[in-house]
């Protein structure tokens, strides 16, 4: 007679999040089995999970990594991804010569210098929507009337899309991100994309002001890009501007709000408040699960990922490695949050980290100023926030003042 | 304390980490590119200058003493 020796069963991944800023309980597994470890994922595939701090940025370095979703094998988290893979990726999901040539080309606007630059104008927007909600209220739904429209008109106006096809194209991201079947992403995809096409066709027609303009004549037009490859970066900008700030909009505002203590020390000393956004990045880490695959076999922390193993970064456990964060589970900004990996690592670095840093400063500040009331106008534990298979954040934030 | 600097621009993915870190040393050219600010190449003493090498999600900079 033996007995069984089984390992006990992977951590599936990922999960919901039972408190919408903190890891779910689940993944505490996780965060004892730095810096790596084993998970399950809803295919029933196993993946590696990097989940120590130091170890995730010298990985997320390292170009044995893949981020080509085309490629067999590589991991998906949902079934949603799975059905992106019928098309060619841009930026993220491209590796190589071509990704480096296409993210050259995105790069001067959205400089640190670009977004410094940009924040008299981006509180302008923040200044007119706060205008609006407080003339419409109390009470307000934050996520609609401020969290949203703040970045998406930011986005619209510097890609040149037209912001009163707002509804339609926040639409077609919500279905894209967490539509309900595999088939409403795919659907949602297509239609963002034949109306981006259409927009662009108006655009070489008669130029606008906008980074599209600038791409269609100085890069289309030179061969640089081609029409398939515009259309698709178009897409991933206005997706990726729009519902990562959002997010953090909502969710910073909410986490805000059930820690009195800490909102009142950052509305006494607003110098506070960039420290304070880098810590809210790093405990909030609302893009948790970044996906690669091993290109070949890689030797690391006592054991080796094969070559064709998938590779997942969960952020919210990362940039919580007590080892680099003493009590990381505390929102404390006067720790030295750097060198969290919320907005990634590596080549793939978040492409607008400069501008999101803008906008939530602008956003929370402002915010806190107008409106030394705000409170939220619902229990705390009722108000419905996004499950883990998504970017994070509240899907409504009801608040009065 | 002078320190030598270097970057590598061809690594350089613009991602302004650097001139975040320390703004009194780096900057970014019209490329979005790192770059240095005259009269900073060598630091200028700053102590952010070693954070700002290891905030670089690409490693493109490099930090040396010099005597």
């Amino acid at each position: 007679m033996t007995q069984s020796t089984e390992p006990p069963p992977l951590v599936s991944f990922p999960q919901n999040r039972s408190c919408p800023y903190h890891p779910p309980a689940a993944y505490d597994t996780l965060r004892a089995a730095r810096p790596l470890t084993r998970v399950r994922l809803y295919d029933g595939r196993p993946a590696w999970i990097v989940t120590g701090r130091d170890l995730a940025r010298d990985l997320l370095a390292d170009p044995r990594l893949s981020t080509d979703r085309t490629r067999p094998g590589f991991p998906v988290t949902t079934p949603r991804i799975a059905a992106l893979r019928d098309r060619r990726p841009v930026l993220l999901g491209v590796d190589g010569p071509r990704h480096r040539a296409q993210r050259r080309m995105m790069i001067p606007s959205f400089t640190l210098k670009r977004a410094t630059e940009l924040r008299p104008w981006i509180q302008e927007i923040v200044d007119r929507l706060l205008d609006e909600m407080i003339a419409h209220g109390p009470p307000a739904e934050l996520v609609r009337s401020f969290a949203l429209p703040v970045p998406s008109m930011v986005i619209c106006a510097l890609l040149g899309v037209p912001y009163d096809d707002h509804e339609f194209f926040e639409e077609q991201s919500r279905r894209l991100l967490r539509g309900p079947t595999a088939e409403d992403t795919r659907d949602a995809r297509d239609r963002l994309q034949e109306y981006l096409d259409a927009l662009i066709d108006r655009k070489q027609r008669e130029a606008g002001e906008g980074l599209l303009d600038e791409l269609i004549q100085q890069r289309l037009q030179e061969g640089e890009l081609d029409r398939e490859e515009l259309t698709a970066l178009a897409m991933i900008l206005l997706i990726a501007g729009h519902e990562t700030t959002a997010n953090m909009i909502s969710l910073g505002t909410y986490t805000l709000l059930l820690h009195p203590e800490r909102l009142a020390e950052l509305r006494a000393d607003p110098s506070l408040l960039p420290a304070a956004v880098e810590e809210l990045l790093r405990l909030l880490s609302i893009a948790d699960g970044l996906l690669r695959q091993a290109t070949e076999d890689i030797e690391v922390a006592g054991t080796t990922i094969r070559a064709g193993d998938g590779v997942i970064f969960s952020t919210s456990v990362i940039n919580r490695d007590e080892d680099v964060y003493p009590d990381p589970d505390t929102l404390d900004w006067h720790r030295p949050a750097r060198h969290h990996v919320a907005f990634g690592f590596g080549i793939h670095q978040c492409l607008g980290q400069n501008l999101a840093r803008a906008e939530l400063e602008i956003a929370l500040r402002t915010l806190f100023e107008r409106l030394p009331g705000l409170r939220l106008a619902a229990e705390p534990d009722e108000i419905p926030f996004k499950p883990g298979d998504t970017i994070q954040g509240m899907l409504e934030l009801p608040v009065t003042w | 304390m002078r320190m030598r600097i270097d970057i590598d621009k061809d690594r350089c993915i613009g991602a302004g980490q650097c001139a975040l870190t320390a703004p009194s040393v780096f900057t970014q050219d019209d490329e979005g590119l790192s770059a240095l600010l005259p009269g900073r190449e060598d630091g200028g003493g700053d102590p952010m200058v070693k954070e700002a090498a290891r905030a670089c999600p690409v490693g493109a900079i490099t930090v040396s003493e010099e005597d």
